[in-house]
């Protein structure tokens, strides 16, 4: 940011609101109590600067002061403050460039010697009028950087190439619609989704639910083809077939649910007869309760767990290898042979 | 009473403090000394130094003590007051880093900055500063900004503590000053570099921290520690401010503020601070005689002489006139010489004044005073215009304006003020049935538990002079301004000398002439007495004796001139339109042959045959006191004493119909006496209200 002054020669020695501006103040004035209206000093000096050619004169300056009431000092403060207030004369179309680190690091420098080229120096007008620019802190479209902004626009994911094309056809009076410019939709992945692609994370169908309501009208067919690449194929939606999915239907899938190994058989004792399992180091009042479900009882059983029943055990108990980690088998057979003895 | 109270300790020790207190007024109680730079009692927190920081233990950061209100901070855990470091390696770091940012940008010009010696930034650098800077990139540079002819900007030393701007917003009244840009850009500027308009502008040299503003027409002229410094008292206006007088040598070098909680607080008018070049240009320092129409230096025998032939040459015929800025001694001398001669002749009020006559010293003196504004609820101005004849008291009337809410209203001249009022009329006409008005300023005036009448000594100068003055306090004692807790009526004079002269009893005499038949050829011998404000054109062939410091309209007209003292040059007595009796101090020698005005009546009466009684200024002022006792308590301020003498209703005011409007006071606030009109820079600054390009090209 530099030195920030009023160009008081280009300025003139008036401003007037343009009549069509005229319902926007009275909006704005009508957001703040009467002795509160300098609140709406920066929606009104945005307006001034758009009714003067995109940028902001002293004489709209003073202009907004006496509509508020202010000092002229106050509104100057404002004024100089806040850099999307321009104080000098802009093009037609003026470039915001953003040049801020990530921008930078995707080639926001190379986007500065296109405008240096093209244009001028910062802030200069082209002898037509129709171009300027100057650089710009973040403008947070970081996720399509490099951007420009381009009046109200934002103009992304540019190249050197693409930015001379853009300014070009400005120069030439032709307009340019905003966007990205490269193979993307708004900031979803270049050259489409590359996840979350299948149909059925999105028609219910995970859920045992036959179809969802609401869902858009599909194009057609019963599995259509993603209307744009990257987006996630929707099913047919339907009011009529839903359903339910029942509690038993549930559980059952619960049941299912399939564990590798094997599992350990059960003894025919039961718990009250069988070895206090929390011996073992690593088995607790919850853990052999859950082992006394299973049936087991004894450390014998225990010592004589193939490898397929640890296995087994492990992932019916979520445990992801303690089994083996605090060497319940060994344990269990140290034990065995003690209660023998 | 302990609900408003906050426990603290501070270093150690226990203290109980208001609630509303800052944490920086709590620590000065516990008599720590908190260095600051942005922060100012007189003006509002803004907090963006950040050079008064503190620890208070667990807060996770250093306190900005000046933001941080007592009564909003946290107990410890356990329930003990919380506990508050003003020094301290912690302390001591954080202020280190604040100062190193400070100086960043600093400029090293020390010595040759004007603040030099008596800079917070320098002092505060020695104190909690680094000795070396570690910042190897380019310091900033800003522009120098046109602030007008008295203030001279050096903005690449500013260190944007805004107190400048604070003041100019909050009590001087004028929205002029203003912080524009930000972060390394941000400047201190006036709009587009426009002369700031305001009676109390020099007011920011002092505040300013640093040397970013300083005094322009003292510029490189001495260094602090080479001026006398001289307690006394300013004679530009009637309030009696409170100033320091800087000499070197034989020359005033700056004028300065001295704090007086009830007069100026600490502020000053620009033509109090910056009259002292005039002290030095058109001086009378050697008498003068006029011959074959021409003034030629005379001796002091030759003037006296003649002086003392022509006074008594006829006592009907002779008469006085006492200026603006006579002091108490010279009225006293110069009317015990005319008694003895049998001149009745005496006056010191502007031509057409009646008032005063009755010696009711109630009726010319501000009863209210200056510092009841701020317990007044409302206050009615009539004929007075105080931001340019009481523009420190302007400043206070605006402050109470502000935060008491107090209701102003005013009969005269519709100006800018810098606080609304509710204009009730522009002449004497108004005062008519004012009361019977339903505006809401009468209302509330009404309702008023210390409604304030202030009338201006303007608005008894003519032939309405006395009804005004009686229908003005009518109005008070209609609305109940007169009670036994408040005398809320007073006369708001702007001339330093009128309260004082009109003390001694300088009015006429039985079957004497007053100012206005003086003036009209009624005398063949005039003394005036640093009386320059006068119309002299209707005087004839009158012989005129001039006593006073200046050659201004006075001395031009005037047959014999008799050099006097100006008010730096004696320790002389005033009266303050509070009647608030003040002594000025005697900063350097007076001019050439210049004496002190009562040494030169003195020195008349021996060749006039008859003595006065006394020999030196002492044995005078002793006089005086027996004369009139008001004079024997220095410094004080009779206020609301006076409400038995305005008790008693006046004189039923003529009808004021038709009346005309009441009139400025003056035309120009930087040239209302012969001193000010002798100084260069209040004739820039004159130019300058005036809407013309300052003659000496800005810096």
């Amino acid at each position: 940011m530099a030195l920030r002054r009023f160009d008081l020669e280009a300025g003139g020695e008036t401003f007037a609101f343009k009549a069509e501006t005229e319902p926007t103040i009275a909006f704005w004035l009508g957001k703040y109590p009467e002795d509160k209206k300098r609140s709406a000093v920066i929606p009104l000096l945005w307006l001034a600067q758009k009714d003067n050619n995109g940028w902001l004169s002293e004489p709209a300056m003073r202009t907004v002061a006496d509509r508020l009431e202010m000092p002229y000092i106050r509104v100057y403060e404002v004024a100089t403050f806040y850099t999307m207030f321009r104080l000098q004369p802009v093009g037609k179309n003026h470039v915001q460039l953003c040049g801020t680190t990530p921008c930078m690091l995707r080639g926001a420098n190379d986007l500065k010697k296109v405008c240096e080229k093209r244009i001028g120096k910062k802030m200069a007008v082209t002898d037509d009028g129709r171009l300027s620019w100057e650089e710009v802190e973040c403008l947070g479209a970081c996720v399509n950087a490099p951007m420009v902004q381009i009046n109200d626009y934002y103009y992304e994911d540019l190249t050197p190439e693409s930015l001379d094309e853009i300014l070009s056809r400005l120069a030439g009076g032709v307009d340019v619609p905003p966007g990205t410019f490269v193979d993307r939709q708004n900031s979803a992945p270049i050259g489409g989704a590359t996840t979350l692609k299948e149909a059925a994370l999105f028609d219910g169908s995970r859920n045992g639910v036959s179809g969802l309501p609401n869902l858009p009208e599909a194009t057609k067919g019963d599995n259509p083809e993603p209307e744009a690449k990257g987006e996630p194929a929707r099913s047919k939606p339907t009011n009529t077939d839903r359903e339910e999915p029942s509690k038993a239907t549930v559980e059952a899938a619960d049941e299912e649910v399939e564990l590798e190994g094997e599992r350990p058989a059960a003894s025919e004792a039961n718990a009250e007869g069988g070895d206090d399992l929390k011996k073992i180091k690593g088995i607790g009042p919850k853990i052999e309760k859950q082992l006394n479900e299973l049936g087991v009882n004894t450390f014998a059983q225990i010592a004589a767990w193939s490898g397929d029943n640890v296995k087994w055990v492990d992932g019916y108990l979520s445990f992801r290898g303690r089994i083996e980690r605090e060497s319940w088998i060994e344990q269990a057979k140290t034990l065995a042979s003690e209660d023998k003895s | 009473m302990a609900d408003d109270l906050f426990k603290l300790n501070i270093d150690g020790k226990d203290i109980e403090v208001p609630k509303h207190y800052t944490l920086m007024q709590a620590c000065e109680e516990a008599g720590a000394e908190i260095p600051r730079f942005c922060y100012h009692e007189r003006l509002s927190v803004a907090g963006n130094c950040r050079m008064c920081l503190v620890q208070w233990k667990g807060a996770p950061k250093p306190i900005a003590s000046c933001a941080q209100t007592v009564g909003d901070m946290r107990l410890n855990p356990d329930g003990t007051p919380p506990n508050i470091l003003t020094s301290g390696d912690y302390v001591e770091k954080a202020r280190n880093g604040v100062m190193e940012f400070l100086l960043i940008n600093h400029p090293l010009d020390c010595p040759i900055c004007d603040q030099g010696g008596e800079c917070d930034l320098q002092d505060q650098a020695m104190a909690y500063g680094r000795s070396g800077s570690r910042y190897a990139l380019n310091k900033r540079a800003v522009e120098n900004k046109n602030m007008g002819p008295l203030v001279k900007t050096i903005m690449t030393r500013c260190i944007q503590c805004t107190r400048c701007v604070r003041f100019a917003a909050e009590v001087a009244g004028v929205e002029e000053l203003g912080m524009i840009s930000r972060g390394e850009d941000a400047e201190i500027t006036t709009y587009l570099e426009k002369s700031l308009s305001s009676e109390l502008s020099g007011n920011v040299i002092d505040l300013c921290p640093v040397g970013a503003l300083t005094s322009k027409p003292y510029a490189y002229n001495a260094r602090p520690w080479e001026l006398r410094k001289t307690e006394s008292i300013d004679i530009m206006d009637a309030m009696g401010a409170g100033i320091r007088v800087d000499a070197k040598g034989a020359g005033v070098m700056r004028i300065m503020p001295v704090i007086n909680e009830e007069v100026n607080e600490e502020w000053l008018s620009d033509k109090s601070r910056f009259v002292w070049d005039g002290l030095a240009r058109q001086r009378l320092d050697k008498p003068y005689v006029r011959e074959n129409g021409k003034l030629r230096p005379a001796s002091w025998s030759e003037a006296l002489q003649k002086t003392a032939e022509a006074l008594k040459a006829s006592k009907e015929k002779t008469g006085f006139i006492a200026g603006d800025l006579v002091e108490v001694e010279q009225a006293r001398a110069a009317l015990d010489l005319a008694r003895s001669l049998d001149i009745a002749s005496t006056d010191c009020r502007p031509a057409g004044a009646t008032y005063g006559a009755d010696g009711v010293r109630e009726k010319y003196i501000l009863n209210p005073t200056l510092m009841g504004v701020e317990e007044a609820d409302a206050l009615l101005l009539i004929g007075t215009n105080p931001r340019v004849e009481a523009s420190v008291w302007n400043a206070r009337i605006r402050k109470a304006w502000l935060w008491n809410d107090l209701q102003v209203g005013l009969v005269g001249e519709g100006v800018d003020l810098t606080y609304d009022y509710d204009h009730l009329g522009t002449g004497p006409a108004d005062l008519d049935g004012l009361l019977k008005g339903d505006s809401a300023f009468v209302k509330a005036f009404k309702n008023a538990k210390r409604p304030m009448v202030v009338v201006g000594e303007h608005a008894l100068v003519g032939e309405n002079g006395l009804d005004v003055l009686n229908a003005a306090h009518q109005i008070a004692l209609d609305a109940g301004a007169i009670t036994e807790e408040w005398s809320g009526f007073g006369v708001l004079h702007n001339a330093a000398g009128r309260v004082g002269a009109l003390d001694t009893g300088f009015v006429p005499g039985e079957g004497g002439l007053d100012t206005k038949a003086m003036l009209e050829g009624g005398v063949d011998t005039l003394v005036l007495l640093g009386a320059d404000e006068l119309d002299l054109s209707k005087l004839g062939d009158t012989t005129v004796i001039y006593v006073g410091s200046h050659g201004d309209r006075g001395a031009s007209r005037a047959d014999i001139i008799l050099p006097s003292a100006a008010y730096t040059e004696m320790e002389a007595t005033y009266v303050n339109t509070e009647g608030r009796v003040q002594m000025t101090g005697k900063a350097v020698q007076p001019k050439g042959e210049a004496r002190e005005a009562w040494a030169i009546f003195r020195a008349l009466s021996e060749l006039t045959g008859k003595p006065l009684s006394y020999d030196s200024a002492d044995q005078l002022r002793e006089q005086i006191r027996e004369h009139n006792p008001v004079f024997a308590g220095l410094g004080f301020a009779p206020g609301k004493s006076g409400h038995e003498a305005l008790s008693k209703a006046p004189e039923k005011a003529k009808t004021l119909a038709g009346a005309r409007p009441f009139e400025a006071p003056f035309e120009d606030f930087y040239l209302t006496n012969p001193i000010a009109r002798a100084s260069k820079t209040m004739a820039e600054c004159s130019l300058m209200k005036r809407g013309l390009e300052t003659p000496v090209a800005a810096e």
